[in-house]
């Protein structure tokens, strides 16, 4: 214990496995997982719904029971979550790895007022009187830039803005100053407006309580500015981990690649196309033989691809760049900007955001496809009977 | 808040003149004319004479408006008349029945609360586990026996079975009857009379209580599922105090209705209840009174028992209020 290594890795997680077993067969959530999250950056995980984001953040927090840990270990701080008694654990839960979750509204308790709720993290983790604990609650709603944070303390959820709910998320979570904050799709649940905010109140407590954030999004535009490594999942896989830039800049892998020419971007000039990547992203319980992703890949082998389950292998020497693609060299040579300016050739259906915020798919060649009326009304939540 | 009161308050009145005036009527379509009733019953073929001077002497020949109009007059003035019967004031009777309505009331949805919440609690917690099985069935069951039935039941098991066997005299329930009347603070049985009170409260509150168990365990695993108990276990409370301290009180928002509203349900089954065990309470006092034709007794104990309804469910709405901020009137939630 003489020499500490900077920076401190925190997590660490080894070779992680594991799934859900339901009546149609064992969904694979998690196959395999490596990576390590060092005190006070910023790690994304980036990866389309049902890619093992969130269950990879739950299985952290030991917060899904019914996800099966086939193997491997979540080290924290050296020491195994996975073989750790439940008051161990319990203590560590909200006091030294913090979450936020998605949509503030239902994962705030309706009945009590968001101080009681906020105060609680530290009545629990230090003990402190009710009195102490409200103290501090209106303390952290301050923190995170809420006005009058005495008078709103004694509110209630709704009567919260959705904004100001996440802010009061993020101030529970940070009660007890943790190590480490999982933010699982923070802003998703709000308006764009908003959204910036939202992350730049996470970023600056990031350096204010000098904590990690992993920052599960699907949106990679969310990534860009902010993260410091980002890890790209696809199919319980890791498809490439890198530094921003080299995800950004120099992606090696195909979904990636995919991922980056899909995303609409501000410095786009209007020549460039927005390209879909094909298709679903596969059951987990069948996921696709060989390289999960290589039904939906542009540049697959059918060959190769379809038989060779490719290994994460590092891009370069030296670096934490690494991708699991067989060809990881060959894309080298790929431009995305170059892919979307080319997408025009193509009998692709693209989707551009129109002034009025609209969204009018269009064809590739040009001819207007059916557009979406400024009033439709778009329901966001809760709109199928359960 | 305290407007809402108010407001709520004045809404009684409405409500239990309407319904005292559709009972009023109602005891006029009835069959059997209360005048003959009086004067000896229409199997005894009374005297004309004497018919007629009931009907005279308890205003029965005025006109309905009349008479409706009088009731309503004294009823205002909490003179509730006298006995057809009896000759006795009805508000002697209603002090004298009401307060063992009331104990029995007490205990049956001290049982029903008691009981079924947390019967409904730990079903849902250990959800497709035996006891959660077994519990299924058992509400079901219970809510399914009629009233008189499960009283009968009971009162063979716990009395008739000791006596037979021969068993230790503790074990031995009585049925019938008040007992001792010996309480402390009116309505916590002493000495023996817990032997009396047991076996009415107990059917009283059975198909109470196994509705609010159920409906516990279905409001209870809806919000085992919420996202805010994931969150309230993300800050690393132990299950116990994610149950207690954040999903009790959620789960415990349609069980409220459900118990308010039984309140109602509780006076229906407490008719069939007292007269099973002869327990001397409003309920058997009601039913006498419809059979005998008693408007006075039948008018007044039903109001009472019309207002205790009324103010108990102000009660609920309010502890709703309490219970769910959302609903907290005065100011305007938007939801």
């Amino acid at each position: 214990m003489t020499t500490v290594p900077v920076p401190e890795t925190l997590l660490s997680v080894r070779d992680l496995r594991g799934g859900f077993d339901t009546p149609d067969g064992r969904v694979k959530a998690i196959d395999g997982l490596n990576f390590d999250i060092a005190r006070g950056e910023l790690f994304a995980v980036v990866g389309e719904s049902g890619s093992g984001k969130s269950v990879t953040a739950m299985a952290i927090m030991g917060l899904l029971p019914t996800l099966e840990i086939d193997s491997g270990e979540i080290l924290w701080k050296g020491e195994d979550l996975l073989l750790m008694d439940e008051e161990r654990r319990r203590a560590i839960r909200g006091g030294e790895i913090a979450m936020i979750f998605q949509d503030p509204l239902s994962a705030l308790n309706p009945v009590h007022t968001v101080g009681r709720q906020i105060g609680e993290m530290a009545r629990i983790h230090e003990g402190v009187s009710r009195k102490a604990a409200l103290a501090r609650a209106i303390e952290m709603l301050d923190l995170v830039g809420i006005p009058e944070p005495a008078k709103r303390a004694d509110m209630y959820p709704h009567e919260f803005s959705g904004g100001m709910r996440q802010r009061a998320m993020i101030a529970m979570a940070i009660t007890c100053k943790p190590a480490l904050l999982i933010a699982d799709e923070p802003t998703t649940a709000l308006d764009v407006t908003v959204q910036a905010q939202v992350l730049q109140v996470l970023v600056d407590i990031k350096d204010e309580i000098d904590s990690a954030i992993m920052l599960i999004t699907h949106d990679l535009g969310v990534v860009a500015g902010l993260a410091d490594h980002v890890m790209v999942m696809y199919a319980g896989r890791q498809a490439e981990v890198g530094t921003t830039d080299e995800i950004f800049y120099e992606s090696r892998h195909p979904y990636t690649i995919g991922l980056l020419a899909s995303m609409p971007r501000l410095d786009d000039t209007g020549a460039e196309a927005l390209v879909p990547i094909p298709g679903q992203p596969p059951s987990l319980i069948r996921v696709p033989s060989g390289c999960p992703f290589h039904p939906r890949c542009r540049f697959a082998r059918p060959d190769v691809c379809r038989s060779t389950v490719p290994a994460l292998m590092p891009v370069g020497a030296g670096t934490r760049h690494a991708s699991a693609c067989l060809f990881l060299d060959e894309l080298d040579e790929v431009d995305v900007a170059g892919l979307r300016r080319s997408a025009g050739d193509d009998e692709l259906v693209v989707a551009d955001t129109t002034l009025d915020g609209t969204r009018a798919p269009r064809r590739a060649d040009g001819a207007a496809g059916p557009t979406l009326e400024p009033g439709t009304d778009v329901h966001q939540d809760s709109v199928f009977e359960p | 808040m305290f407007a809402y009161f108010v407001r709520r308050l004045l809404l009684v009145v409405p409500t239990v003149f309407f319904a005292l005036s559709f009972l009023f009527l109602l005891f006029f379509a009835l069959p059997g004319d209360p005048a003959t009733l009086l004067a000896g019953g229409a199997d005894r073929n009374p005297d004309p004479g004497v018919v007629e001077r009931a009907r005279e002497r308890y205003g029965l020949d005025e006109p309905l408006y009349q008479q409706f109009g009088e009731y309503w007059g004294r009823a205002a003035q909490w003179d509730l008349g006298e006995s057809f019967k009896s000759g006795r004031s009805v508000n002697d009777i209603l002090g004298e029945k009401a307060i063992n309505s009331l104990r029995l009331a007490i205990w049956a949805i001290l049982i029903e609360i008691v009981v079924g919440i947390s019967v409904g609690v730990l079903s849902a917690i250990r959800r497709y586990s035996l006891s959660d099985k077994l519990t299924t069935i058992a509400t079901a069951a219970a809510s399914a026996v009629p009233v008189f039935v499960l009283g009968f039941i009971l009162q063979y098991l716990f009395a008739v079975v000791p006596e037979k066997q021969g068993w230790p005299d503790w074990l031995h329930l009585r049925t019938q009857g008040l007992g001792p009347d010996t309480w402390t603070f009116f309505f916590i049985p002493t000495g023996e009379q817990w032997r009396y009170l047991i076996l009415p409260a107990v059917t009283l509150a059975c198909v109470s209580t196994a509705l609010a168990a159920r409906m516990t365990r279905g409001s209870m695993l809806e919000v085992l599922r919420a996202d805010y108990l994931r969150t309230a276990r993300a800050k690393g409370l132990s299950e116990r105090k994610v149950v207690t301290g954040h999903g009790l009180r959620n789960a415990m928002l349609p069980v409220i209705t459900l118990i308010g509203l039984d309140f109602g349900t509780v006076i229906g089954a407490a008719i069939l209840t007292e007269t099973v065990f002869s327990w001397p309470g409003l309920g058997s006092a009601i039913a006498d009174a419809v059979s005998e034709r008693d408007l006075p007794v039948l008018l007044g104990l039903s109001l009472a028992v019309t207002i205790a309804f009324a103010l108990v469910n102000l009660l609920v709405d309010l502890s709703y209020a309490w219970f769910d901020p959302r609903i907290r009137l005065g100011k305007d939630a938007e939801v």
